[in-house]
């Protein structure tokens, strides 16, 4: 929807605000541009409704050179809520919601009705319409003028870190009400922010910016997972890391990968013998392929007594696996509520990729009840990553 | 009291026209003042570059002796009415165009990026905006510059703009302290009554959103 080819914006006097910038946004999404004071976020976004011109580059809105465009048609057609508010102490709240609406021509009796359906959305009463902005509290003039930006229903709002001034209560219930009201209107965002916790409660894409220049862009679990470097994870911080990290491990990061497993050709008397030297009770099956195939235990090889016989012949293949790039926290309650011993681990073609014990699932599960130190448990996975 | 009453049943006829000249003479020298100085104002806030030469210019006209700018426009314009008007037209200016300038320049740029930001023109951005907010400013230039005018009238009779200058200058010319006391009064009074009234009516201009605010309404 919204491309930047390298963009970049040299102030007179010479000061770089953003360099070589490259970017793409994808209809729908929530972005959040994020990174230290001064490092180009402002700049970057005004750029976007034109109250900034790049100094190289373009930015393509569906396809078209935003330069090309009208460029007060263009502003009425992108929504924008700046850090101050900004809300017109001469206007009533109704004017200030409908006033995109009102410089569009649209009738009275239409912007009434629309400013009365916004101020639903916020649950806010109606008689608030008739008043001034001086009479309401800092968070209620903020939903406000988070409304004016929606009043005539834009597919793109801008958001210069909108709930910058508002107390951590407040704060959090706004950001809650704004993530479900984005989901349901199906608006793309751009969201300027300094608060990691907020970027990583409302971003769909973190854009990490620093000095003018793109860091990283990713999902929140991207980026929590894979911080690009040490910028980034000083910028998440290290608390807060370790702590996703355990929310964010996922099956391979703690499973065996090297199962004791047996191909499907195999004759029982072979697989006894491996059981035997790597003192295990049971074989996972792989056809030649490496595909996982199924498990035999030592009591359906004590049963059988053809020792002739092929593994494949006496395998159970009803066993549940778990995939690799399975979130641990999804895996657990699964595996621990059936009661199983172990788990094998594949990979997306079915591959046999290692596996997973109840041992190790507790260990972890200790680490993240009695939270045991961070290093620990981060160390761990670090080690373990596939 | 007595001697109040024959003046009265001598002059009132000629006070009541000489006071409607006086009013006429500041009101169309106020009006042309609104007229230039509220869009020059404006304009000035547009121009920075040259905004701080004109309003040098203009502190500079204010100086100038009332008495000089008025015989200045006799050979130009005559005399009479009309040169009258002229000249306290560009005295009515000054403090209009200087609070326009001032109260238009003090508008939040917090507020001005939004309205930019939201697609006003700039035409809608200066009425819908600017203006109603630099409205107070505005009208308490315009309230100021009203009474100046009020006194400063007397002195287009000086030039044959008639007025109720006409009244102490003639009471000056003819020792009749009666003459200059009838012409100053009403003179102080129109003065007072008139700062009133605007200020009446600056209260009124203001948005009450922004009374509001000051803790007003
Ligand atoms: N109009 C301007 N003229 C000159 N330099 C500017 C201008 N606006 C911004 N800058 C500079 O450009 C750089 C980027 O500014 P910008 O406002 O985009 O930063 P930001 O990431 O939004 O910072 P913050 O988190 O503090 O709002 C800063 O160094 C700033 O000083
Ligand atoms: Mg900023």
């Amino acid at each position: 929807m919204l491309v930047f080819d390298n963009v970049s914006k040299v102030y007179p006097g010479g000061k770089r605000a953003v360099d070589h910038l490259q970017l793409e946004i994808e209809e729908g999404e929530f972005v959040c541009l994020i990174g230290p004071s001064g490092c180009g976020k402002t700049t970057t976004m005004k750029m976007i409704n034109r109250l900034v011109r790049p100094s190289e580059g373009k930015i393509l809105l569906n396809g078209e050179n935003l330069l090309d465009k009208n460029v007060v048609e263009l502003r009425r057609s992108i929504g924008y809520v700046i850090q101050q508010i900004g809300l017109f102490p001469h206007m009533t709240i109704r004017d200030n919601i409908a006033l995109v609406p009102r410089l569009k021509g649209i009738s009275a009796e239409e912007r009434n009705r629309r400013a009365e359906e916004l101020l639903e959305l916020v649950n806010m009463p109606k008689e608030f319409l008739d008043r001034y902005p001086h009479e309401l509290s800092g968070g209620q003039q903020q939903r406000i003028g988070v409304l004016r930006a929606l009043a005539s229903d834009p597919p793109l709002i801008l958001m210069d870190e909108p709930f910058g001034a508002l107390d951590p209560i407040t704060r959090d219930s706004l950001q809650a009400e704004f993530k479900n009201l984005q989901q349901s209107l199906g608006k793309t965002i751009i969201f300027v922010t300094h608060d990691m916790d907020e970027a990583l409660k409302l971003a769909d894409k973190i854009v990490i910016m620093r000095a003018g220049k793109i860091v990283q862009v990713g999902s929140p679990d991207e980026i929590l997972r894979n911080p690009a470097d040490e910028f980034v994870e000083d910028f998440i911080g290290k608390e807060r890391l370790a702590q996703a990290r355990q929310q964010l491990q996922t099956v391979g990061q703690i499973m065996n990968p090297n199962p004791v497993s047996v191909g499907m050709g195999e004759t029982l008397s072979q697989a006894v013998k491996l059981m035997r030297k790597r003192r295990v009770d049971s074989l996972l099956v792989t056809d030649g392929a490496g595909v996982f195939r199924g498990w035999v235990t030592v009591e359906t090889i004590e049963r059988h007594k053809n020792w002739d016989a092929a593994v494949a012949d006496i395998m159970e293949t009803d066993v549940p696996t778990v995939r690799a790039d399975t979130l641990l926290r999804d895996a657990t309650r699964n595996i621990l509520v059936r009661g199983l011993k172990y788990v094998p681990v594949v990979d997306d073609r079915k591959h046999l990729a290692g596996i997973l014990t109840r041992t190790s699932l507790v260990d972890v599960l200790y680490d993240s009840v009695w939270g045991d130190t961070e290093d620990e448990s981060s160390g761990m996975a670090d080690g373990e990553g596939a | 009291m007595d001697s109040i009453r024959t003046f009265f049943s001598e002059y009132g006829a000629l006070l009541a026209e000489k006071t409607w000249e006086h009013l006429y003479i500041s009101f169309a020298a106020l009006a042309l003042g609104v007229i230039v100085a509220v869009p020059l104002g404006i304009l000035l806030v547009r121009l920075p570059k040259i905004a701080g030469l004109v309003m040098g210019i203009a502190g500079i006209v204010q100086t100038f002796p009332s008495l000089a700018i008025l015989a200045f426009f006799i050979p130009l314009l005559g005399i009479g009415k009309v040169p009258a008007i002229v000249a306290l037209f560009l005295y009515s200016m000054l403090p209009i165009l200087r609070n326009t300038y001032i109260g238009v320049k003090n508008v939040d740029p917090t507020l001005l990026e939004a309205s930019r930001g939201m697609g006003m023109t700039t035409f809608q951005r200066t009425t819908r905006v600017e203006l109603p907010l630099a409205v107070p400013v505005i009208m308490a230039g315009i309230r100021m510059s009203a009474v100046y005018l009020i006194g400063w009238a007397t002195l287009a009779s000086f030039i044959g703009g008639g007025g109720l200058g006409d009244f102490i200058f003639d009471g000056l010319n003819l020792f009749r302290p009666d003459l200059i006391i009838g012409g100053a009064v009403p003179v102080t009074l129109l003065a007072i009554l008139l700062d009133l009234l605007l200020g009446k009516l600056e209260k009124a201009a203001t948005p009450i959103g922004i009374r509001l605010e000051r803790g007003e309404a």
